[in-house]
């Protein structure tokens, strides 16, 4: 086998890997966050911002086909480690004691599926019509019929439903609990568990509340303001 | 005291087995539950009935032979104890037992409660030695200075016994803090250096090779296994195994 092969399909590796793209993936959603929350300071400046994430070629071209690939990624190897993991067990036991772990670390497949819904319905949502508006209409111009720029409006009008509020309330509720364990986690496989572990822990545990806690306050905050 | 046991009883490794019920009255809280477990089948035997087949040897928490999952937790509801050095005062009169076989893939069951762990000796053989020649001048080991600290983390790692119960505890039937206390013990040392990077490659690959699942950080297995060995251990078997890769 070649080393590549050899090296990912080992137990640590393919869990290296996880934690590579799940790192990634934290990256990403702190950018999402930031540029969402421009539309609960300023209209205007959330605007710009989608227009020159939407329309920047690097973004376009480089950074969006990375994401998808890492977010695919996370997914197949986390169905694939689960399938491989309940394997490693047929008899299951009569009596099991939860206790000695945490219930985010025993579920992070539930907490994964749910953000999997989760997933299919944003991109539904907004990147379905980005993608039809941009490439297959060909109108990169950002604006309305009426001239005015388009994604604010875009983003309010989603979140008067209050069946969507609700779905997103619940996906990131477990997005958070998906994070509790799986941010620090991804500093243990990569190896760092030393006097430095327990900052650790704080900072991504306040990560894994504070950036869905932020998702979730915008889509009420459009919901009750519009 | 009074108790109900609920046995997992299993003829051979091709019988497909079954919990089975036993009520034991006259339970002293002093006994060791492997006592208790002797008491049953002395009665078991008086009766003409086949006794529970049970691991044990040492009876005194140093060899790693004993197992059983009690109620849910290897080793039972005491902690960094094994289930030899469980006491039976640890439970209530009127309570019911579950004792079942270390469950993995990796740990086939042979008969009733006892699992064949010879997974976990095929891993040793894959690397957790060192290769010494003893030509009759070697050097003597505690002539070699070592950091005191890094002394004192290699023993704790070195007090895993092997019994398995990390395995047990795991809900992915990991084996990674086994692997990961051998793998460090040396890894410490002067003595391991030379066959460092083998080490961690070739146990990795016997462990996977055997069947045991991937470690998801749980933390299932510090918090069961009787010797308290660390997770700081897994981060420094990935750490190893990064490093051999790299
Ligand atoms: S790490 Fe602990 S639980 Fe696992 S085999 Fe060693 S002593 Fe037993
Ligand atoms: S019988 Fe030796 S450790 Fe329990």
């Amino acid at each position: 086998m070649s080393w590549f092969s050899d090296t990912f399909s080992s137990s640590i590796g393919r869990k290296i890997a996880m934690a590579l793209s799940a790192l990634f993936l934290v990256i990403f959603l702190l950018l999402h966050v930031a540029v969402n929350f421009l539309s609960v300071i300023s209209p205007d400046a959330f605007n710009e911002a989608s227009h020159f994430m939407g329309t920047n070629p690097l973004v376009q071209f480089l950074m969006q086909p990375i994401l998808i690939l890492a977010v695919v990624y996370h997914f197949v190897a986390g169905f694939a480690l689960e399938a491989s993991n309940r394997a490693a067990r047929p008899v299951k036991y009569a009596m099991k004691s939860n206790k000695n772990a945490s219930w985010m670390s025993q579920n992070m497949m539930i907490s994964g599926l749910v953000i999997l819904a989760f997933l299919v319905l944003h991109f539904m949502d907004f990147w379905v019509p980005e993608i039809t508006t941009k490439y297959i209409e060909g109108d990169m111009s950002g604006l309305t019929v009426a001239g005015d720029m388009r994604y604010y409006e875009e983003l309010v009008h989603r979140f008067q439903n209050p069946m969507r509020v609700v779905a997103y309330v619940v996906a990131f509720v477990l997005l958070a609990l998906h994070l509790l364990h799986g941010f620090q986690s991804s500093f243990q496989t990569m190896g760092v568990n030393n006097k430095f572990t327990p900052s650790i822990k704080k900072i991504t545990n306040a990560y894994a509340i504070v950036v869905p806690l932020v998702f979730i306050f915008i889509a009420i905050y459009h919901f009750i303001n519009h | 005291m009074k108790l109900t046991l609920k046995i997992w009883r299993q003829k051979n490794s091709e019988d497909k087995g079954k919990m089975v019920d036993y009520q034991l009255d006259d339970v002293s809280p002093d006994m060791s539950f492997l006592e208790m477990l002797d008491v049953l089948n002395d009665q078991l035997v008086g009766k003409g009935e086949e006794p529970v087949a049970f691991d044990h040897d040492c009876r005194e928490g140093i060899c790693g032979t004993c197992s059983l999952q009690i109620n849910g937790k290897p080793h039972g509801p005491d902690s960094l104890v094994t289930t030899c050095q469980l006491h039976m005062r640890k439970f209530n009169d009127g309570d019911t037992v579950y004792i079942e076989p270390f469950r993995a893939k990796a740990f086939p069951v042979v008969k009733d409660l006892i699992v064949d762990r010879s997974a976990f000796d095929r891993i040793q053989h894959a690397g957790g030695y060192i290769s010494v020649n003893t030509s009759g001048n070697t050097q003597d080991a505690n002539a070699i200075p070592i950091n005191k600290d890094d002394a004192d983390k290699a023993f704790d790692a070195a007090t895993c016994i092997g019994c398995g119960a990390c395995v047990a505890a795991c809900k992915n039937a990991s084996a990674m803090l086994f692997v990961s206390a051998k793998v460090s013990q040396f890894a410490l040392l002067p003595q391991g250096q030379v066959e460092r990077e083998r080490r961690a490659e070739n146990m990795v690959a016997q462990m996977d090779a055997e069947g045991f699942g991937a470690c998801t950080n749980t933390g299932a297995c510090e918090a069961e296994c009787p010797k308290g060995i660390s997770l700081t251990n897994i981060a420094r078997l990935n750490r190893e195994f990064l490093g051999a890769k790299l």
